[in-house]
């Protein structure tokens, strides 16, 4: 459902840069599948899309930091390949990331002009010439910076500033800006405005990736959307309104397939009162009850990794009481938390799930070490026994328990994770994106075994940032925007659509 | 697997000591004859003992430098100890010498622990403090040998089944270390704590608090082996035993401790060091100078890195193998 929106005779220039069928392929996941993007001279054009979508990936491939395996980077309408970033930079296409990567005990003037300083006799660094060309350029986009300063010494919205500046001093053609509002205020989004206004003017070719629709219909010309490492369709914002965007984002052909599930949900199993953090998160307060799945929904950022790790107690919340069956609990550290009923299975397996040098039955028992240990001594019989259950409930197939983690598959590496942490019998499961990375197949299983651990009357929390996963599984979802619950879904109002826009904010 | 790795290493390492072995006594006999190889277990006694307890620092990918200064520092106070009170039981200067071992271990393990400094700069700077303290107490003079006790002297040196009580020191404490490290949660942990922290610390391990009993593990054994020293070389002052944490680290490493953490074995600190110590009591028999000692040394851990590197690499390989059945 391709939708080309021929829209080429209004803008009568030719791109700039253009992608047309770039593929990115990574171990068992397709980042990018046959993508098209074409970047105007004088023109923003707004990439958009869900997590996942590719957004990274083709910044990183416009960069010069990926390869594609596939398909042509046309620059001026003629293939061209950039082996390095360098390659990129020299051909004057810069990116402003997220977090700014700047040097901060660095001047701002060395910042703007570092790889590319300008020369003196003998090719020493030409500090006068730097100075005042960094003074210019600062000048040139409105800040009101001393290039003599140290970036240490800079605020945030500065700090773009000075990314800014760099990329505008190797004459850059095309600026891409990655989420450049994320952590600015309100003026100095504006000014930010502003900003590209003038750059449009110098007829530079803009790449705007944003989640937030107000600032996309701002200052974008035209939009550009992907979908799972997909192209889905592209063309003039003016043609667009923002639902028909929220439905090229979210719209799928592929059906994914969920296991039916009848829920028997029970008692309250957990309730969650309060929860503030000075950063991260405010005002956090649910109830689970038993054999329900409770989806987690955000974009990335929204701060909901960061709560379900301050309800197992890594972080600590300013404030804040959990009640596990009507009974006020002290959760300090993880071992609380396991202790009473709660187990955090996080997001980056291969850096806080399995511990790889150690074999199976060692990972199994880690966290129950108190039931198959006896004052301070190990009952080896007893964790064998212990692993060999849930591994066998999980259809875990390896030659032996004592196999080391680091020599199994993904989806295996996966499967000892999980058995871990059902072994300490818990009450609640957080699972924070539990299929991300692993393959189709893979996520099946994941997906029936989670329906069949809330049918056992355990209480499942998903973190989910795919809206299939979150409509297929939750009974429930609840939507949380910057730090924020935004709202609390069910039933009919639980569509793609509502969630994308209490998630953006629309 | 990691079992058979760990064990195939010990093999290849064990290997090596026995090729050394036979080099040397192809040219000098006398060396491999019992009474000697009993002699060279002695000598190397210390090394083994510092080298099991850094063994378990180092798993947790932690270092611990102090614990030659530990040595001397124990070694000193218990040597002066022993010229104020010459009728105190040397069962009580031995768990002297452990206690205060142990609370130099214990400071160690809670700037680590409480807070957060790097263990090198930590144990860099305990160990110029341990080896200041000697200076300040000691105000720069020995304790030598008449003015110990003779039953100080005579405890590391007293034979029982034909080994000195030195031998067998350490061996009881290769036997305990074995025991915590294979068959006890903090072990256990200390194995998780290297191997991934942060999975760890979500399984409910504290990983800082685990970091901490590794280093008070490591300084009850300095202390332990503060005293033996002492009384065996019948000396106390400043400088004894300095820069023997290098040889310690050495030991670890060309035992194939790997120095990231997670991975390693009591076995494997135990041939390291008798790695060390042969090369160390054969180079002068077979008349090669001691300089060559240090090169060999030398060589002998870039090589045990080398081989370990490329078992490691190897196992990347079979990862990706597996995990390309697997897609």
């Amino acid at each position: 459902m391709l939708m080309h929106t021929q829209t080429d005779a209004a803008a009568a220039t030719a791109p700039i840069l253009a992608l047309d069928g770039i593929t990115k392929t990574f171990p068992g996941v397709k980042a990018l599948d046959g993508v098209s993007l074409r970047l105007f001279p004088g023109q923003v054009t707004a990439l958009v899309g869900e997590n996942g979508a590719g957004k990274s990936t083709v910044v990183k491939t416009l960069t010069g930091i990926y390869q594609p395996d596939g398909g042509d980077i046309l620059l001026d309408g003629a293939a061209t390949r950039f082996a390095t970033p360098q390659d990129a930079a020299k051909v004057g296409i810069t990116a402003i990331h997220q977090e700014t990567v700047l040097f901060d005990e660095l001047s701002v003037a060395e910042n703007i002009f570092i790889g590319h300083a300008p020369r003196g006799k003998f090719g020493l660094i030409d500090w006068t010439t730097m100075q005042r060309r960094a003074t210019e350029i600062l000048r040139s986009i409105g800040a009101q910076i001393d290039p003599g300063h140290k970036l240490r010494d800079l605020g945030i919205a500065n700090k773009h500033l000075v990314a800014i500046a760099r990329a505008l001093s190797i004459d850059a053609r095309v600026v891409i800006m990655d989420e450049p509002t994320a952590a600015l205020s309100h003026k100095e989004i504006q000014e930010l405005y502003e900003l590209v206004e003038t750059l449009k003017a110098q007829g530079k070719a803009i790449l705007f990736i944003s989640h937030k629709f107000d600032e996309i219909f701002r200052i974008a010309d035209r939009y550009t959307v992907f979908r799972d490492g997909q192209f889905v369709g592209d063309g003039l914002i003016d043609d667009v309104t923002e639902s028909e965007l929220v439905k090229m984002m979210v719209g799928r052909d592929v059906s994914q397939v969920f296991p039916q599930r009848e829920s028997h949900i029970g008692d309250e199993v957990l309730q969650v009162v309060g929860y503030d953090h000075p950063t991260e998160f405010a005002d956090i307060g649910f109830t689970l009850r038993r054999g329900e799945i409770l989806g987690f929904y955000g974009l990335v950022g929204a701060g909901r990794s960061e709560f379900m790790q301050a309800l197992f107690g890594i972080t600590k919340p300013s404030k804040g009481v959990t009640k596990i069956d009507g009974m006020i609990r002290i959760i300090r550290s993880p071992a609380d938390a396991i202790i009473h009923g709660v187990v955090y299975v996080p997001e980056d397996r291969g850096k806080q799930g399995a511990i790889t040098a150690l074999p199976i039955f060692q990972n199994v028992t880690l966290p129950s070490l108190g039931r198959t240990s006896h004052r301070g001594f190990l009952r080896l019989a007893e964790e064998f026994s212990l692993a060999r259950e849930y591994t066998q409930r999980l259809d875990l197939r390896a030659a032996s328990l004592d196999t080391d983690v680091g020599n199994l598959s993904g989806g295996n590496q996966q499967k000892v994770v999980i058995a871990k942490w059902l072994a300490t019998q818990p009450k609640v499961i957080i699972l924070d994106e539990p299929t991300k990375g692993i393959d189709i197949g893979s996520k099946a299983a994941v997906h029936e075994f989670m329906a069949e651990l809330a049918a056992q009357g355990l209480a499942v929390i998903m973190v989910s940032s795919e809206i299939p996963e979150i409509l297929g599984m939750s009974d429930r979802v609840i939507v949380m925007r910057e730090g924020r619950i935004a709202t609390e879904l069910a039933g009919e109002d639980l569509t793609p659509e509502t969630l994308v826009r209490h998630a953006a904010g629309i | 697997m990691l079992q058979r790795l760990i064990t195939s290493r010990e093999v290849l390492l064990l290997g090596a000591i026995a090729v050394l072995l036979a080099l040397i006594a192809s040219r000098f006999p006398a060396f491999v004859a019992p009474s000697n190889l009993v002699a060279v277990f002695n000598d190397t006694s210390p090394l083994i003992l510092l080298a099991i307890g850094q063994m378990v620092v180092i798993l947790t990918k932690c270092i611990d430098l102090s614990v030659a200064a530990n040595l001397a520092l124990t070694g000193m106070v218990v040597a002066m100890i022993n010229v104020a009170f010459p009728g105190m039981p040397v069962g009580v200067v031995v768990a002297a010498a452990i206690a205060l071992g142990t609370v130099m271990g214990m400071a160690n393990g809670l700037l680590v622990w409480k807070l957060g400094i790097p263990p090198i700069v930590v144990t860099l700077g305990t160990m110029i403090i341990f080896r200041g303290i000697i200076f300040l107490i000691s105000d720069g003079k020995w304790v030598n040998s008449h003015e110990m006790s003779p039953a100080f002297k005579a405890f590391p040196r007293a034979e029982f089944l034909g080994l000195p009580m030195l031998s067998w020191t350490a061996i009881l404490a290769v036997i305990v270390l074995t025991i915590v490290m294979s068959r006890t949660t903090l072990g256990r942990a200390a194995y998780a704590v290297g191997g991934n922290p942060h999975a760890a610390t979500y399984t409910g391990i504290n990983v800082g608090r685990t970091q901490f009993w590794a280093f008070t593990i490591s300084g009850a054994l300095a202390g332990l082996t503060g005293y033996l020293w002492v009384s065996r070389y019948a000396v106390a002052y400043v400088d004894i035993a300095s820069g023997f944490e290098l040889d310690v680290v050495a030991a670890c490493v060309i035992g194939g401790i790997s120095i990231a953490g997670g991975i390693g074995s009591v076995g494997g600190a135990v041939l390291g060091a008798l790695f060390l110590g042969v090369i160390k009591n054969a180079l002068p028999v077979v008349n090669v100078s001691p300089f060559w000692q240090l090169a060999i040394s030398g060589a002998a851990i870039i090589i045990a890195v080398a081989v370990n590197a490329r078992a490691s690499r190897t196992k990347g390989r079979i990862i990706l193998k597996s995990a390309e059945h697997a897609v």
